[in-house]
């Protein structure tokens, strides 16, 4: 069994207007960054869990996602996931 | 009718929806980590509040305690059930009312008297109204912002299942009376079956005198009716 790190991104889900991330973008339109585009807030998660091989870490993780994590209605979500930080045999 | 006023850690409405209930009918309050209804409950409140502090989404949480399965299990007898504001929330989230409360569209959390439209008022909680009355009622929400994929709100709005809509004093659906942003003013929805409605603005805060407004005590005076009329208290089927 591995431990793994992972992350998970989540974003409001393309199509819902994104309220936070607009009237950020707005602000830096005002001051000096006019370049900037496309800007969406969203979470971070950040955890560990234990898998034998990082696919079946990352199947898990897709299933807390749909349960918990995030609600698929108006969330989007990508998983990240790192080398193990160790290994028991 | 009896009532079952549900208590998650962070419920803060539960008192005022116990005093409402009480009015016309009577009441108990059941605890988040109850593993059975009492028998002769005839409609659980999960009311307004902060359940579990709003913790990743609101409602997210609550939506796993033990009571919510049986809950879910009432509501598929055809049990009445209410949520009121993150109750609402509550409900979106355990699947029992489609759609989701996103982030107010202003951002801000708003607090303050609204007018609604009662858009169905032949449910079991709406009968005491007349067919498009405008009433006032108290929103308290930071998250009350309606949304649902295109063919969700088609399907609600053909099956009648909208209940309520944000409108101004003089019964228009107004952007400006909108308080949140929620697609086609919506403020309450039921399910298809008929027997659970959620609604982000509060009609407990609206049931007495004492309060200025007795607008919100038609929804239990609803309740009261159905339950005369209905020796089961259950809901089989609604055609609207």
């Amino acid at each position: 069994m591995n431990t793994y790190n992972a992350t998970i991104t989540i974003t409001l889900r393309k199509g819902i207007l994104d309220v936070q991330g607009k009237t950020v973008e707005h602000a830096l339109h005002a001051t000096d960054f006019p370049m900037i585009s496309h800007l969406r807030i969203g979470k971070f998660v950040e955890l560990t869990v234990e898998a034998e091989t990082m696919e079946s870490a990352h199947t898990l993780l897709e299933g807390a996602c749909l349960k918990l994590i995030t609600n698929p209605i108006m969330e989007d979500f990508s998983i990240s996931i790192h080398e193990p930080k160790a290994e028991q045999v | 009718m009896k009532y079952g006023i549900v208590r998650f850690p962070g419920s803060n409405c539960d008192h005022d929806a116990f005093t409402a209930a009480s009015q016309s009918g009577s009441a108990v309050y059941l605890w988040h980590k109850d593993t059975q209804i009492p028998k002769g409950i005839d409609c659980i409140i999960l009311p307004g509040g902060f359940s579990y502090g709003d913790y990743l989404r609101c409602g997210a949480i609550a939506r796993f305690s033990p009571i919510m399965r049986e809950v879910v299990t009432f509501a598929g007898n055809g049990g009445l059930a209410i949520g009121i504001c993150n109750g609402f929330q509550i409900l979106t989230e355990a699947g029992l009312l489609p759609g989701v409360l996103l982030r107010n569209s202003g951002l801000n959390f708003v607090c303050r008297d609204v007018f609604l439209n009662v858009a169905n008022a032949s449910t079991p909680f709406t009968s005491s109204f007349v067919q498009n009355q405008i009433i006032k009622i108290p929103v308290a929400h930071g998250d009350g912002n309606y949304y649902a994929d295109a063919e969700t709100i088609s399907k609600l709005e053909t099956n009648n299942q909208v209940v309520f809509r944000y409108c101004n004093s003089e019964g228009q659906l107004t952007e400006d009376a909108n308080p949140n942003g929620s697609i086609n003013n919506i403020a309450g929805v039921i399910n298809e079956r008929g027997n659970v409605l959620g609604m982000m603005p509060h009609p407990e805060r609206y049931a007495d005198s004492l309060l200025g407004c007795t607008d919100g005590r038609g929804v239990f005076e609803s309740l009261e009716l159905f339950g005369l009329s209905n020796s089961t208290k259950t809901v089989e089927s609604i055609s609207y």
